[in-house]
């Protein structure tokens, strides 16, 4: 096996000290002269016709300078293309509370929200949707026009032979599970500079996960050629998906911009953010699964509604991520899948940590332990002996290169003692086992083209400065550090010798972002073949001057050198020289090469409609253990300690690695426990940090970090995901051990207090009920 | 509405500011002396990530006046590292990955460092009373945890230097 010297070591993020001083610059710390403040009037309708807008008294405002509605931008854009249906500031009618009605640029704050209270809008109320199954009823009314019933999209996917499969299994059970909609919550809000120079080219510093759809969304809506268009991403609070997609946000502070002929800044408070939303929808689901008396599975049905909000955003993405990611993690040869997203009148939906697969998640994994107790089965057991067999392709398509979830159960079977004490704690203990997987990345990009999915360029220059030119986006999670690692390793030098210019799209190529867990894989890929072109330019001189083959000379330790005789060794400053100077050398300044990552075609998924979202190059998986103590006078669950083993492939860096997964664990605990946006007629109840309830240091217990490595044939140096695959685990391990707690069944979302005593109640009344002759209390 | 003359201490540096009697202290931080290292969060006091020392004691400048802070002391992110010279609770989270996306890491590690000022020796459970206000949504807290416990260590090692010399 390959010795690493950069790779699986603890390092430090790159721009940690920048963090940690406050040297960092966030989107909201920059400043231009001359810059305005952009605000945005938001509908306090959840569904109206917009009969007129009267900006003239904003405008005469002393201070204003630009005052834009959607007719100054008719264009509408989404991130799908079948999805263009919002516009930066809507024209016809107002869809949710909180839809974006029309923009304004002034010299501070206050003048911007004066401004605001001087806009008059004529609404025309409109009847509103807030459930997603009476929208689906709807005959009139429509969110949009071209929606019948109000349904965005709906899949049904067959594979096998469901009904035979349910006539083979010794068990079946039908459960109906619900999951409350959760949000991003990032810590910073999201923040856009826009600024035109003189020869009208724009350039926009925003809190973006995907510099590159930004780019290309602004040059749609603006009708600017994206050569007019510079995106830069400066250093990012978070994302989750929240800034995955282009909110208006960014294209309100080009508008206004463009209006006023200054540079606009637009920074959204917690409570817009919160309006901003797409976040995880409201979930129904109606699940089906039998076993057989051995625990193999025999078939799964499903029928999902997701609650999409009023635009379409990630919507299909993520109701098709359902279905895709339902099955794939086990052996199940039946399934079937039917998946609605339904427009309601609230904000939109769309991608977050762990995007379609947890809700989904969350219901199997908790009906696959009451299913493993009917027939008497242990829970890690029944997992077991569902286990897929790697390589192979599951048969909705996906295909499975690496596998470490056997190893994850053992790990924290193992760790937690699941053995000595599951279903022996005392009454109010418990202890819950659940697994999950996810996507390294999407296999096919959002938008369909030919480009690779990443492209990074590498330059030597002359000091044997090594320069790594890459379009992937740093968001917190740490993929900076990784791509520098890589490039490091490959070419022997140390990480302090690789500088990196990163997500600016007049200096990087083209990447598609950071979501669905893509950036080591794809990107890190990437950075691997340039390294080894740039490898391979040095080894063309290097290689005579040695007399020795190229495949024998190695790159390590800031040398370059023949092992076989310590005598053919040079430093890298001097190979790269070497190179430079060599007779036709291209460029005698500096080195430079490419590399580019492109799934492979098998790993595309089948034939199948929408078999194109789900598929990845690689998936990771996990397994986890909650341990929890439920008081049964209260109903409050404490989570007493979680143990996750993820199987990343490789471990990078696994200091990094463990952050991520004890982030992803962390945020599903929240899911789980606590967090949910509560809606009242479209208007949010809980809009600020305080009231939406993330946890804090007090409630969030200790996530023990196990790293399994099945080191994948096609991950770079056999590296997969880390950063949203541990999430969707959480949520079933508690509700799994809430059970062996205090034996009742939540399969609701968040799991409250007043769930638990309702369902405690519910229990001692059926129980008194069946015994009749009991006295009833004291 | 009048401006209003203050003059506070800020860093270690004397600042004489004209401001609006309604100007939070984040804004007076960020927008008039360009010390955007203190983040806004949330704009209603409920992320910690604004915390600054206000005579010591850690505070949320967002939803402070600073008008209201004549001649105050107060120390920011930029005001911890000394001589260019991370301070341990800074070199903390960098090893152990405190810092994720980094944009509550100013204020947790304002509110650790008023901590540690009092009390050098926490428990994870002080620690995690400590820093109850302060809302973090990358790590889980958990390397957070860590990279306090690993300035403890940096900071012992220092004493022990100190009184090895």
């Amino acid at each position: 096996m390959a010795e690493f010297t950069t790779i699986g070591k603890r390092l430090a993020m790159l721009d940690a000290p920048a963090k940690v001083t406050g040297a960092g610059l966030y989107a909201d710390d920059l400043k231009l002269p001359g810059m305005l403040v952009g605000k945005i009037l938001h509908s306090p309708h959840p569904h109206a016709h917009i009969r007129a807008i009267h900006t003239e008294k904003a405008e005469a405002l002393p201070g204003v300078h630009a005052v834009a509605t959607g007719q100054d931008v008719p264009r509408p854009y989404g991130i799908l293309p079948i999805g263009h249906d919002e516009c930066v500031f809507t024209a016809d009618k107002a869809r949710y509370i909180g839809d974006n009605v029309a923009g304004v640029a002034a010299v501070d704050t206050a003048t911007a929200e004066r401004a605001l209270e001087l806009i008059e809008v004529d609404y025309e109320s409109l009847p509103a949707f807030f459930d997603p199954i009476e929208s689906m009823k709807a005959a009139e009314h429509r969110l949009h026009a071209d929606k019948p019933n109000n349904i965005e999209k709906e899949y049904h996917h067959v594979f096998g032979d469901p009904e035979e499969g349910f006539l083979e299994a010794a068990c079946v059970r039908e459960d109906h599970f619900y999951c409350s909609e959760v949000t991003h919550a990032a810590m910073e809000p999201h923040a856009t500079l826009a600024a035109f120079d003189a020869d009208g080219r724009l350039t926009v510093w925003s809190s973006t996960q995907v510099p590159y759809y930004l780019q290309r969304t602004l040059s749609e809506v603006l009708e600017l050629p994206m050569s007019q268009i510079r995106v830069i991403k400066p250093l990012i609070g978070g994302g989750f998906g929240g800034k995955s997609e282009v909110i208006s946000v960014e294209v309100a502070a080009a508008v206004l911009a463009r209006k006023a002929q200054r540079p606009v800044k637009i920074c959204y408070t917690r409570e817009e953010v919160f309006y901003a939303h797409r976040g995880r929808p409201i979930t129904i689901i109606d699940l089906k699964t039998g076993v057989s008396r051995e625990g193999k599975i025999t078939a799964v049905e499903a029928r999902v509604v997701q609650d999409g909000g009023a635009y379409c955003g990630y919507g299909p993405v993520t109701i098709l991520y359902s279905g895709a990611l339902l099955n794939a993690m086990y052996h199940i040869p039946n399934v079937r899948y039917d998946g609605y997203r339904v427009l309601t009148n609230k904000p939109a939906c769309g991608a977050m940590r762990g995007h379609g697969t947890v809700n989904v998640r969350f219901a199997f994994e908790s009906q696959l332990d009451m299913l493993a107790e009917e027939i008497g089965m242990d829970a890690a057991e029944i997992r077991r002996r569902n286990f897929l067999q790697a390589p192979c392709m599951t048969v909705n398509g996906l295909r499975v290169t690496s596998y470490g979830y056997p190893e994850c159960v053992e790990k924290v079977v193992e760790r937690s003692g699941w053995r000595e004490k599951k279903g022996k704690l005392p009454f109010g203990k418990g202890m819950g086992l659940a697994g999950s997987h996810y996507v390294s990345g999407a296999a096919n990009p959002i938008i369909r083209s030919n480009m690779p999915h990443t492209t990074v360029n590498i330059k030597v220059d002359r000091d044997a400065t090594v320069t790594l030119f890459s379009g992937a986006s740093e968001i917190g999670q740490g993929s900076d550090t990784i791509q520098v690692q890589l490039v490091a390793e490959e070419l022997g030098v140390s990480v302090e010798r690789v500088k990196l210019v990163a997500a600016d799209t007049d200096l990087t190529p083209v990447d598609l972002g950071s979501y669905s867990s893509r950036v080591t894989f794809m990107a890190g890929n990437a950075c691997l073949e340039a390294a080894r072109e740039m490898k391979r330019q040095i080894l063309e001189v290097v290689g005579k001057r040695f007399a020795c083959p190229a495949e024998r000379i190695l790159f390590r330790d800031e040398r370059v050198f023949c092992p076989d005789d310590p005598e053919r060794a040079m430093s890298f400053e001097q190979a790269v020289l070497a190179a430079l100077d060599a007779p036709g050398a291209p460029d005698a300044r500096a080195l430079v090469a490419k590399g580019t990552y492109t799934p492979p075609a098998e790993a595309q998924g089948g034939k199948f409609k929408g078999a194109g979202v789900g598929p990845s190059p690689a998936y990771s998986y996990s397994a986890q253990v909650a341990e929890v103590t439920v008081d049964p006078e209260t109903g409050q669950v404490t989570v007493d300690r979680i143990i996750a083993a993820h199987d990343c492939g490789r471990a990078l860096n696994p200091l990094s690695v463990e952050g991520q997964v004890q982030g992803s664990v962390w945020m599903g605990l929240g899911q789980a426990l606590q967090e949910e946006l509560i809606w009242e007629k479209g208007r949010l109840m809980n809009p600020s940090m305080l009231e939406y309830r993330t946890a804090s240091t007090l409630e969030s217990p200790p996530i023990e970090t196990i790293l399994v490595e099945s080191v994948d044939p096609e991950g770079p140096m056999g590296a997969k995901e880390a950063g949203e695959g541990s999430l969707a685990a959480a949520l079933p391990a508690v509700a799994n051990a809430i059970y062996d707690a205090v034996g009742v069944r939540i399969k609701s979302l968040p799991i409250t207090p007043e769930k638990i005593l309702k369902a405690l109640r519910e229990k001692e009344k059926q129980s008194k009920g069946t015994q009749k002759d009991e006295p009833a209390g004291i | 509405m009048n401006k209003q003359l203050i003059r506070q201490l800020i860093n270690g540096q004397a600042h004489d500011l004209a401001i609006y009697p309604n100007r939070s202290l984040l804004e007076v931080l960020r927008e008039e002396i360009s010390l955007t290292g203190t983040k806004c969060g949330c704009d209603d006091s409920s992320c910690g990530c604004c915390t600054v020392l206000v005579n010591g004691m850690p505070m949320l400048s967002c939803v402070m006046l600073a008008a209201s802070y004549q001649e105050a002391e107060i120390t920011t992110i930029e005001g911890v590292a000394r001589e260019g010279q991370l301070d341990p609770l800074q070199r903390g989270f960098c090893e152990a990955g405190g810092a994720q996306c980094g944009f509550c890491t100013p204020g947790m590690i304002i509110t650790a460092r008023a901590l540690l000022e009092a009390n050098p020796n926490p428990s994870h459970e002080e620690i995690n009373q400590a820093l109850g206000g302060n809302l973090c949504r990358c790590t889980g807290y958990t390397q957070i945890l860590e990279s306090i416990d690993r300035a403890i260590q940096l900071m012992r090692i220092h004493r022990e230097a100190a009184v090895g010399r």
